[in-house]
C-alpha cells in the first residue's frame, strides 16, 4: 500500500474535495491500485532523458514571430474589447450585480 | 429523403441542387432525434433556434442564386464540451448543469462560418474522462450498432450521432483516444490532426498539452473537409500552429502506392482480440495490394503509454478543473458556513467519481514529495514515447494499428473497474502523448456484426498522408461504405 488514509485525507484537502467515509475507502483502493500500475515507468532508466511538458515547443508554429522560452507565439500587447461585465455575471450562482456573492471568508 | 445516407458533401449538394431546402432538412433532423435518440442519448441539448436561422440564412443564400460556402446546409453536432454562445453546455458534468456560455468555441464557429447548422450538444463522459461514456452525470449512450453495447468514449455521444444517422458529421475532442476509440467502436470514421493544428479556443479543458479537436464523420472524404474548415492558426488559442492547411479533400486523390506503412509489433500482442487482429490484417492487405510497401516496425516503449498518460493527463486536469469553485458559474452548494466549506461542498456534490478519482491521482502526482518520482518521470516517458515515432517515421510514411484492443463491449462491464477501463485506450495514448495525427477508419465487422476500426497514425502535420491511407482501406472494405445504416 502506498497510499494511506492519511494520504487520501491530505491530497482531498489540497484538492478542495471533501469525500465521504465511503468514498475515501474507494478512492483508497483505486488510487494504490493505478499507482501500482503506474510504478512500472520505473523499469525504465530516464536519468539522461529531459523532461517533455507539450509537443508544441518541439514542432510547428514556423510562423517567424518571437518566441518566449516554451515557443508559444507572442501577440502584440494592444487594447481589445472583452466579455461586458453583466455577460460575465450571468452565470454567477449569487452576485449582486456588481459583484460575485460568497460566503464569509474569516470566521470571527 | 434518406437521412441516414447523407454525407457532408451529397447534403450540400442536394440543397445546391434545391432538392430540399436547409429548413427543412433541419426540421427532419429534429423529428428523427425525436424519434431515435430517446433510445441512443446521444444528444444532451438541443438548439432548435440557432440552427433553424442559420438554416434560414442558407436558404436565403440558395434563393439569391448566391455562391455557396463548402457546408452549406449542412446539420452537426458538437461534443458538450465546446461552448457555444447561449446553448447550455455541460461537459457532461453536473457542475455545468445550468452553464450558458456567453461565447463561441473556434471549431464550431469555423463550420457555422462555413455553412454548417448545429443542431445541438452532445454527450459525453464527464469532462471528456472515460471511455465507454458510461462517466456521463446525464446518463449513458448506447451503440446505435448494439444498443446493449457502449459507444466508446469519451466521444460516445459524437459517434453514436453519426453512426445513427441524428447528424451528418459531428465535432469530438480526443485527449487520450475520445474520438478514435468511439469512432470504431460505432463504426465512423474519427480523425484527430496534429496537436496544435485545431484551435481549441473554447474547448472545456481536460489535459491542455493533450487536448484536440476534430470531426466524426461517415466517410473519410467528409473528414478530409472538415478538418480544411476547422484548421489553422486561431489568435485566441497560443498553442495553435501557424502551418499552412492544404487542401485534404482534393489530396485524397493521390495515390498510396509506394508509401511506406510500418506496423508496430507491440500492438499485435496479448489482448488483441482475434477477430480485430483479423479485420487489421485484412485492411493491411488491401494497402498491400494497392501498392504500399509494408514494413515491420517497433515503437519499443508503447507498454509505458498508458501509465505515463494516467499521470500527465491526471496532473493537467487537478490544476485544469481547479477553476470549479461555485464563485463565477457552475454549481454552488447551499448552506455553507465559510468560503473554503464551499468550495469542498460544492465540488463534492456535483463531481462524478472517475473526475474526482483523477483529481486525487492528479493531486497526489504532483504534491510535493512525489513530484519527482511520478510527474517528472512521465514527463521524461512521454520524450522516450515521442522518440519512439520520430525514429520510426524515418523509416515509413504512416503507421497502421488497431484502433481498439477490442470491439464495443457491453453497458456495465467495465465501469467497476478504472484500471480495466483504461486500458481500452491502449493503442490511442500514444499518438496524444507523441502530438502526432491519427485517424480510425471502419476496417470490417465481428461475425456478430460489430464495427471494428483500423487506426492509421502519421507524422506532425502530415494529416493529408493519414487521410489517404484511411480512405484506401475504407473505399476497399465493402461493409465500411454502407454510410451510417446500422
Amino acid at each position: 500500500m502506498k497510499v494511506t488514509e492519511k494520504d487520501v485525507a491530505y491530497v482531498a484537502d489540497l484538492a478542495n474535495l471533501e469525500l465521504t467515509d465511503q468514498e475515501r475507502q474507494r478512492m483508497l483502493k483505486d488510487l494504490n491500485s493505478i499507482l501500482d500500475y503506474i510504478d512500472r515507468l520505473n523499469e525504465l532508466d530516464t536519468s539522461n532523458v529531459p523532461p517533455m511538458a507539450q509537443i508544441s515547443a518541439k514542432f510547428g508554429q514556423s510562423d517567424g514571430k518571437q518566441r518566449d522560452g516554451n515557443d508559444s507565439a507572442w501577440r502584440e500587447d494592444v487594447p481589445r474589447p472583452s466579455l461586458p461585465h453583466s455577460e460575465a455575471m450571468k452565470n454567477a450562482p449569487e452576485s449582486d450585480g456588481e459583484f460575485f456573492k460568497v460566503p464569509k471568508v474569516i470566521e470571527r | 429523403m434518406d437521412l441516414n445516407s447523407l454525407t457532408v458533401e451529397s447534403t450540400r449538394a442536394a440543397i445546391a441542387a434545391k432538392q430540399i431546402t436547409a429548413s427543412n432538412l433541419v426540421k427532419q433532423f429534429y423529428d428523427k432525434i425525436k424519434a431515435e435518440d430517446p433510445e441512443i442519448h446521444a444528444y444532451l441539448t438541443l438548439c432548435q433556434d440557432r440552427a433553424l436561422k442559420q438554416a434560414k440564412r442558407i436558404d436565403d443564400l440558395v434563393g439569391k442564386g448566391a455562391p455557396l460556402p463548402p457546408l452549406a446546409g449542412v446539420p452537426i453536432g458538437t461534443k458538450d464540451v465546446m461552448v457555444t454562445k447561449g446553448v447550455r453546455t455541460t461537459a457532461g458534468s453536473k457542475i455545468l448543469e445550468n452553464f450558458v456560455p456567453p461565447y463561441d468555441c473556434t471549431a464550431v464557429m469555423r463550420l457555422e462560418a462555413a455553412g454548417a447548422i448545429v443542431l445541438g450538444k452532445l454527450n459525453c463522459d464527464e469532462f471528456a474522462m472515460g471511455s465507454s461514456n458510461e462517466n456521463s452525470a446525464y446518463g449513458p449512450v448506447r451503440n446505435p450498432r448494439d444498443k446493449s453495447r457502449v459507444p466508446g468514449g469519451s466521444s460516445g455521444g459524437s459517434a453514436a450521432a453519426v453512426a445513427a444517422g441524428t447528424a451528418v458529421a459531428t465535432l469530438g475532442s480526443d485527449t487520450g483516444g475520445s474520438i478514435r476509440q468511439p469512432a470504431s467502436f460505432c463504426g465512423v470514421v474519427g480523425l484527430m490532426a496534429t496537436y496544435g493544428r485545431v484551435s481549441r479556443y473554447g474547448l472545456i479543458a481536460f489535459a491542455s498539452s493533450l487536448d484536440h479537436i476534430g470531426p466524426l464523420t461517415k466517410t473519410v472524404k467528409d473528414a478530409a473537409i472538415l478538418l480544411g474548415v476547422i484548421a489553422g492558426r486561431d489568435p485566441l488559442d497560443s498553442t495553435s500552429a501557424d502551418v499552412p492547411v492544404p487542401d485534404y479533400a482534393a489530396d485524397l486523390a493521390k495515390p498510396v502506392s509506394g508509401l511506406k506503412i510500418g506496423v508496430p509489433k507491440e500492438y499485435f500482442g496479448e489482448g488483441l482480440d482475434a477477430e480485430v487482429r483479423a479485420a487489421v490484417e485484412n485492411g493491411i492487405s488491401k494497402l498491400r495490394s494497392a501498392g504500399c510497401d509494408i514494413v515491420p516496425i517497433s515503437l519499443p516503449h508503447t507498454a509505458y503509454a498508458i501509465p505515463t498518460y494516467y499521470v500527465i493527463a491526471t496532473a493537467e486536469a487537478s490544476a485544469n478543473l481547479a477553476r470549479f469553485d461555485g464563485v463565477r458559474y457552475g454549481y454552488r452548494a447551499k448552506g455553507s458556513r465559510t468560503l473554503s466549506d464551499m468550495y469542498r461542498k460544492s465540488r463534492d456534490q456535483a463531481f462524478g467519481a472517475e473526475v474526482k478519482r483523477r483529481i486525487m491521482l492528479g493531486t497526489y502526482a504532483l504534491s510535493s514529495g512525489y513530484y519527482d518520482a511520478y510527474y517528472l518521470k512521465a514527463q521524461r516517458v512521454r520524450t522516450l514515447l515521442t522518440r519512439d515515432f520520430e525514429q520510426a517515421f524515418q523509416k515509413v510514411d504512416a503507421i497502421v494499428t488497431p484502433t481498439a484492443p477490442t470491439p464495443a463491449f457491453k453497458l456495465g462491464e467495465k465501469s467497476d473497474d478504472p484500471l480495466s477501463m483504461y486500458l481500452a485506450d491502449i493503442y490511442t495514448v500514444t499518438a496524444d502523448l507523441a502530438g502526432v495525427p491519427g485517424i480510425s477508419v471502419p476496417c470490417g465487422r465481428t461475425a456478430s456484426g460489430l464495427p471494428i476500426g483500423l487506426q492509421v497514425l502519421g507524422k506532425h502535420f502530415d494529416e493529408g498522408t493519414i487521410l489517404r491511407v484511411g480512405n484506401a482501406v475504407f473505399s476497399e472494405i465493402p461493409s465500411a461504405s454502407e454510410g451510417s445504416l446500422p
